[in-house]
């Protein structure tokens, strides 16, 4: 695990805000992450963690700060550019091609990394990125189910082929969004696992509603409230301030 | 009288509810606690069947809801104030009140009665009743969806989230009119987040979890002990 | 100088003829999100039934009235069995059933009144003094008459019970249900109010060009332009682009023939997209 400095933060935001109207759903957020963390992305419902992820991944664009990303301001850039610069995100409503296998749905995303779309080269030809597709589908537990189609694989495999689809981009920043919404406590603890699999080589963003999820998996955990940061640091610590609890618990 | 008993429920592929068994008796206040995405909206709209029930059953004094179609709900006395509130916002807020006055069997008395006692729980009301409903600040048309189902004369009163987003001021209204309604001997499911308001207003509280209900208990249980709060809802 | 002031007579008086077929239009696409292929044969179909009691009564009127009902009820059971089964399905399901819809009933009213040219009489002879201009005086009462039509819709809806009813559920279907609303029933009333005014708009149009079983293409493919321009499901657009278009189209005829100016429509519809693509007489989304 790479040494969790501040003094060499992958990600970085300063002052971000985001304004819709007269309401700041994002309010002066300046956080900063290592290499190699992961962050967890917490708050009561409202807090503006998905506006916060929008802004990140180029969905929305900030009305002022900076987005900082290995030392490059990416705040506006459109998603595509975003992708472009090695971050990926996984969404709550999942965005997988129904009608394409398991395996094409993976070879298409890495395939976007590697190769240049020429028209002229059968698909068959990619080997490289055939392998590095079957490579992600070993990390996300989809390996026997290449030539199912993702239409047809269960509520939890589905949202697992969504992290391998962002995964095949081969990202230095993976952003997740709720990855264990509407999933059983099995599917759950299976994609807990999975993502303490894939941490090895990734800084990882990610957003949850569920505590013991994001208590376990994360280093450090960022609270946010109103759109502004209300506290941040251990798992431990957050959990014992009073001021986080006030804000769940709303006593 | 509304009673839930071991109910499944899906989105499409995803699993949301398991196995959710709660009961409301006539004039009950009951607290439905839980974090987000736990499945508390989603038990709501199991019953008012607009999430798809794969399990289980969903009976309303005796009467099982599974044959009854979305609108036939109102009639059988139960009323939905949705999280999002829902008003009609290009209609105003009298003709909001419209859509639930004007029912089978009402007559002019009958509506003007209700009116009147709307009216005198939100004053507010009465004084914006021409504007779009769409004007309205938060506040007011939190006052305006609850209003809404009051004149349906509801037997039993399904309140999501009825403080989100509103300033203390107008929580401690919200609370108000909890305790009046259960005066006036409407039972209440309330979803909520705020849990002071809820072990206030509750007589019983189920705390859901994971698309399941974890723990349930009288009211006055959890406020002597909070530790299960803590547990279930802080952090 | 003369000509514009009677194109323009002309593009007002086919303006709220228009505009009655499109507001049946925009109604249903409005509520039910169904784009009535078969709006224009509905409109044929109740010309011809009015076309046929005249001929056995001798009453403009009693036409016109007969025509609506008429159509109204076969809209509504239309309604029932084609469309509501489909309701919640992929939209394009819904357009074919229309567009099949259309066809049965052109071959059903070829079938009925066979191939020739049917004659609906005016209800008013006699043409109307405007300065040194002569212009037919049914013309101008079809026009009103139309306007009284909408005008009592536009009454209905803002006031009427139902007419709160139909407003809700078009806003929000769900909430509409949760009230009490019985929405499918709606539905149905709102298809068989679609139908009426279509029909009615067949009779008042009957005089002007004669009853035949095309007469509701041209209609169709007017009315498609009108409830995109005026902004889709808003009865005020569609009445006001109805009568733009038909003004616009009307001066256009000066320059070119009737059957080219037709053109009008397209361009008016292709701007609206471009730039304008909720609608030209819909306030600005902010």
């Amino acid at each position: 695990m790479a040494a969790l400095t501040e003094s060499n933060p992958l990600l970085r935001t300063e002052a971000l805000t985001v304004r819709f109207g007269g309401l700041a759903a994002v309010n002066n957020v300046s956080i900063s992450v290592a290499r190699g963390e992961i962050r967890g992305i917490i708050g009561p419902n409202g807090a503006g963690k998905s506006t916060f992820f929008n802004s990140l991944t180029g969905v929305i664009r900030p009305t002022s700060g900076r987005i900082v990303f290995n030392g490059e301001n990416i705040a506006g850039l459109p998603p595509h550019a975003i992708s472009r610069k090695a971050i990926a995100r996984s969404y709550q409503i999942t965005n997988i091609l129904p009608g394409a296998t398991v395996l094409e749905n993976v070879r298409i995303a890495s395939q976007s990394r590697r190769h240049n779309w020429s028209m002229l080269r059968h698909h068959r030809s990619y080997g490289d990125v055939i392998a590095r597709a079957r490579a992600v589908l070993a990390d996300v537990g989809l390996t026997g189910k290449e030539d199912e189609l993702a239409s047809n694989l269960s509520h939890g495999e589905q949202r697992n082929l969504e992290i391998g689809i962002a995964l095949a981009t081969e990202p230095n920043l993976l952003c997740l969004d709720e990855p264990t919404a509407g999933m059983s406590v099995t599917e759950t603890h299976a994609t807990v696992d999975l993502i303490r699999r894939i941490a090895r080589d990734l800084t990882i963003l990610i957003v949850e509603h569920d505590m013991e999820v994001v208590m376990g998996l994360a280093h450090t955990i960022t609270v946010l409230n109103y759109g502004e940061v209300l506290a941040e640091g251990r798992p431990a610590d957050i959990q014992a301030n009073p001021r986080v609890q006030e804000v769940y618990l709303k006593t | 009288m509304l009673i839930l008993e071991n109910v499944d429920a899906h989105y499409g592929k995803s699993h949301v509810l398991h196995g959710v068994s709660i009961e409301v008796r006539a004039g009950e206040v009951v607290g439905l606690l839980g974090r987000n995405g736990v499945g508390k909206t989603t038990t709501l709209k199991a019953i008012m069947g607009m999430a798809r029930r794969t399990g289980g059953r969903i009976t309303f004094e005796g009467r099982d809801l599974e044959g009854v179609p979305p609108h036939g709900l109102a009639g059988l006395g139960i009323a939905w104030v949705p999280e999002e509130r829902r008003i009609f916002r290009l209609l105003t807020v009298l003709e909001n009140l419209r859509t639930g006055l004007d029912r089978p069997g009402m007559t002019p008395a009958r509506r003007d009665g209700l009116l009147d006692k709307v009216y005198a729980y939100f004053p507010i009301l009465k004084e914006r009743r021409h504007q779009a409903g769409g004007t309205l600040s938060g506040g007011e048309q939190q006052m305006l969806a609850i209003a809404r189902a009051m004149v349906l004369e509801p037997k039993i009163i399904l309140l999501d989230e009825p403080t989100e987003g509103l300033m203390p001021r107008m929580v401690a209204q919200i609370q108000e009119i909890v305790h009046a309604l259960h005066r006036d001997g409407v039972a209440i499911l309330l979803v909520e987040q705020n849990v002071p308001l809820t072990l206030d207003a509750a007589g019983r509280v189920y705390i859901m979890e994971k698309g399941t209900v974890r723990h349930h208990a009288a009211a006055a249980e959890l406020r002597a002990d909070q530790r299960v709060i803590h547990e279930y809802l802080g952090v | 100088m003369d000509q514009i002031i009677i194109q323009t007579l002309h593009g007002l008086v086919n303006g709220m003829v228009l505009a009655m077929v499109a507001s049946g239009l925009t109604l249903i696409f409005g509520i039910m999100d169904i784009v009535n292929f078969a709006h224009g044969d509905l409109l044929m179909l109740g010309a011809f039934v009015g076309a046929t009691v005249l001929g056995m009564t001798g009453s403009y009127w009693l036409a016109l009235v007969a025509a609506a009902i008429v159509i109204a009820i076969l809209g509504a059971l239309l309604q029932v069995t084609t469309l509501r089964p489909l309701i919640g399905r992929d939209p394009l399901t819904t357009i074919l059933a229309t567009f099949g819809v259309s066809l049965v009933i052109q071959k059903y009213a070829l079938w009925q009144w066979g191939p020739s040219v049917r004659n609906i009489s005016e209800p008013v002879r006699g043409d109307f003094n405007l300065f040194h201009l002569q212009y037919p005086w049914y013309r101008i009462v079809t026009a009103v008459v139309a306007g009284l039509i909408l005008t009592g819709l536009w009454l209905f809806l803002k006031y009427g019970k139902y007419g709160i009813w139909i407003r809700a559920t078009t806003q929000d279907r769900v909430m509409a249900q949760a009230m009490g609303i019985p929405v499918p029933l709606v539905y149905t009333a709102v298809f068989a109010i679609g139908s009426a005014m279509a029909a009615a708009s067949g009779v008042l149009f009957g005089p002007f060009a004669g009853v035949t079983q095309t007469m509701g293409l041209d209609f169709t493919v007017r009315a498609f332009v009108v409830v995109v321009v005026g902004g889709l499901g808003n009865l005020g657009g569609s009445i006001l682009a109805s009568i733009f278009i038909s003004l616009l189209e009307s001066y256009a005829a000066i320059l070119v023939s009737p059957a080219q100016a037709v053109i009008v429509s397209f361009v008016v519809l292709v701007l609206t997209m471009l730039f304008r693509p909720t609608g030209l007489f819909v306030p600005t989304p902010r």
